[in-house]
């Protein structure tokens, strides 16, 4: 069935070497090589264009990219649609803008996967949306259509959907860019929860303070190369490069503005 | 008729009648002199028309041909295949009514009322076939409110499935066809020449059949046109554009005549088939496009949502996108239904006697009707306009029950 091009990767889920990406003659990923390890959470930040979502996005082959290696869970992304498919069923998405299936219940929106691609039985998968959706703590939206939710509701139930596949890796693509203030800290709260759950996180955003908290690992990138690895401790005490800085002042400049109370709890 | 002095949080009363007449017909000197010229204006017209109809009219060709209007040259021997297609029609419009509720109610109502009418019609039937005992047909017509409560007094029980009900419909569909074409030898069903169909009959099915046929074939090119295979994608292109760049008389003309030059002797199809055809490709047409719009409307979101879920493309085309894009485009292909409701009457064209071809027909076959044509024509136009207007109404309330611009 799918060919194991890697077959034993060991501790390595996420193997990604030299990998670049162009769109037409603009090089979006211009060699970006990351290895993740089982049960890691890595949090991925950097300026805007900078590359975070096209990155993320290659991981499941949502872009495709043209030069290098991308090894998930030792499946190589190949232009085999069977490996693509195989890779699809091990990663969950949730995107900034939601993405929900607006004709579809938030029951269904969540069953959808298991029962199409899992096959699973509708009753089985039922129960298993039911149990996702209180993990997320809206167990009384289920028979609402997604249009009806607030914007931190509909984004808990996308973490759900993607959950429902029982993914061994999550991707996050500013999950909280979209939302008001007001409704970051809940969906944050699910996320943290899961984190701590032990899955595989790779998570693109620019709240400081969840990376500081829950990442074994912050990336920086800028202008499509990964400039910056380190642990959360020491990308915000000791940053390597001058852009890393630069990025973090901004950011933090913002965060000292916008958040203040936030982020002097966080800082200290 | 009084105005209530509403307290608290209440929302202000609307306004009363007079409020009303004067905010919306008199708010201004111009707007009063339009209310008063298009009052004057529906006035006259109706006056004129309401006298026309029941004092100077002469409804004697209607009357005197009201199986050739609703059949053609159907033969009367085998009139009970239509009556037992009505009756199913009715059967299953109240079994519709039981399982979806709602709109359906007041189609099956419609449809009771409007048989036991025609039921209560104080005129001959059948005129000028003494032996054809007019009382049977009457007695058939009247059972229809009876059928219809039956079906939904088994909707209501809640046995028959919504999708079995779709499929249901369909099956129907081919069984009318069926059942009114016959088998050839047969004893009980001869077979009965597609020639022979005509009037209201034939123009029902003409629209039935490119409806229900195009709507598949619709879909496919355009899924078609919408994809990433190059052949696939330019065999649907072209057609759409050459189906689209052409008139439809031409396209009907081409199916009758040219057609059957290309087809081998034993797969010659009769003139009403190759009607439907061409009305059907012409539908398809105009169909894709449709649907192109609806399959572009669909957030690239969408699409990729699916995919990181797990489904395959076709999946995500048949769970995903269609779904949405259709609802999106309810209202143009109804309304591109109805048009082609309509231009059934182009049939006349390639020898076909549906609806309009039998008023000509009726008009011809006595010289003392000859002059009789306002009522004909105002009698054909009533029937078009009753059902194209069923048509937009049954439309509109399923853009509402599916939420239509709302999800
Ligand atoms: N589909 C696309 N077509 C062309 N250019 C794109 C496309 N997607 C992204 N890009 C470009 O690639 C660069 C990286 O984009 P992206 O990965 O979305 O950045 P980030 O997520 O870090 O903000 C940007 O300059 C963007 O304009
Ligand atoms: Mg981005």
């Amino acid at each position: 069935m799918i060919e194991e091009t890697h077959p034993t990767t060991g501790d390595d889920i996420i193997i990604c070497r030299d990998v670049h990406k162009w769109f037409d003659n603009f090089e979006a990923l211009r060699g970006v090589s990351l290895t993740i390890k089982r049960g890691e959470v890595v949090v991925i930040c950097g300026p805007s264009g900078s590359g975070k979502s096209t990155f993320i996005r290659a991981i499941n082959r949502l872009e495709e990219h043209q030069q290098g290696t991308i090894i998930v869970n030792g499946i190589e992304l190949t232009h085999d649609i069977r490996n693509i498919h195989a890779v699809r069923q091990e990663i969950g998405m949730v995107f900034q803008q939601f993405n929900l299936f607006p004709h579809l219940k938030v029951i269904d929106n969540i069953t959808l996967g298991p029962i199409w691609v899992r096959k699973w039985p509708k009753a089985r998968a039922e129960e298993i949306a039911t149990q996702l959706l209180e993990r997320v703590g809206i167990p009384e939206q289920a028979h609402k259509y997604p249009g009806q939710l607030s914007g931190g509701q509909q984004q808990r139930v996308a973490i759900a959907r993607a959950l429902a596949m029982q993914p061994k890796i999550m991707l996050f693509d500013e999950p909280t860019s979209a939302l008001d203030p007001e409704m970051i800290k809940e969906v944050l709260d699910v996320m943290r929860e899961l984190a701590h759950s032990g899955i595989t996180m790779i998570v693109v955003t620019h709240e400081m303070g969840f990376a500081r908290e829950v990442a074994d690992r912050i990336i920086f990138f800028d202008q499509g190369l990964l400039v910056e690895e380190a642990g959360p401790a020491e990308f915000f005490t000791h940053p390597k490069s001058d852009r890393t800085r630069l990025f973090l002042s901004q950011i933090l400049q913002h965060l000292e503005d916008f958040r203040c109370e936030n982020w002097r709890k966080l800082s200290r | 008729m009084t105005t209530i002095q509403q307290t608290g949080s209440q929302p202000p009363a609307g306004l009363n009648p007079i409020q009303w007449l004067k905010k919306n017909l008199f708010s201004t000197w111009f707007n009063t002199l339009l209310t008063f010229v298009s009052a004057l204006v529906i006035f006259f017209v109706l006056k004129g028309l309401f006298t026309w109809v029941l004092t100077a009219a002469d409804w004697t060709p209607v009357v005197k041909n009201l199986k050739l209007f609703a059949v053609g040259q159907y033969p009367i021997e085998e009139m009970w295949r239509v009556g037992t297609i009505l009756a199913i029609v009715s059967f299953l419009m109240g079994l519709s009514w039981g399982v979806w509720g709602g709109t359906v109610r007041t189609f099956a109502i419609a449809l009771a009322v409007g048989f036991t009418l025609i039921a209560l019609l104080p005129f001959d039937l059948y005129p000028g076939n003494e032996n054809q005992p007019d009382l049977i047909l009457r007695l058939g017509f009247i059972a229809h409110p009876i059928l219809v409560v039956m079906g939904y007094s088994l909707g209501r029980t809640s046995v028959v499935k919504s999708r079995f009900l779709l499929g249901l419909w369909l099956i129907s569909f081919v069984l009318t066809i069926l059942l009114l074409r016959g088998f050839e030898g047969n004893q009980i069903l001869p077979r009965v020449a597609t020639g022979l169909w005509g009037g209201l009959l034939l123009t029902f099915l003409l629209a039935l059949v490119g409806i229900v046929a195009s709507f598949p074939i619709g879909i496919l090119l355009a899924l078609g046109r919408w994809s990433s295979l190059p052949m696939v994608k330019l065999f649907c292109t072209l057609f759409i554009e050459l189906v689209r760049g052409v008139p439809l008389v031409t396209i009907l003309f081409m199916a009758s005549i040219i057609l059957p030059l290309f087809l081998p002797e034993n797969l010659r199809i009769d003139r009403v088939m190759r009607a439907m055809l061409g009305m059907t490709l012409f539908a398809a047409a105009y169909m894709a496009e449709n649907v192109r719009g609806g399959l572009q409307a669909i957030p690239k979101g969408q699409i990729e949502a699916a995919h990181a879920v797990g489904l395959t493309g076709s999946q995500t085309m048949l769970l995903i996108v269609l779904p949405q894009a259709l609802r999106i485009v309810i209202p143009a292909i109804v309304g591109q239904f109805i048009a082609l409701f309509m231009d059934t009457t182009l049939a006349i064209m390639v020898g076909l006697v549906e609806l309009l071809a039998v008023g000509k027909t009726v008009l011809n076959s006595n010289p003392a009707w000859l002059l009789k044509d306002k009522e004909v024509y105002l009698f054909i136009a009533v029937l078009f306009w009753l059902f194209t207007y069923s048509m937009s109404y049954a439309s509109h309330k399923l853009e509402v029950a599916l939420g239509v611009g709302k999800r």
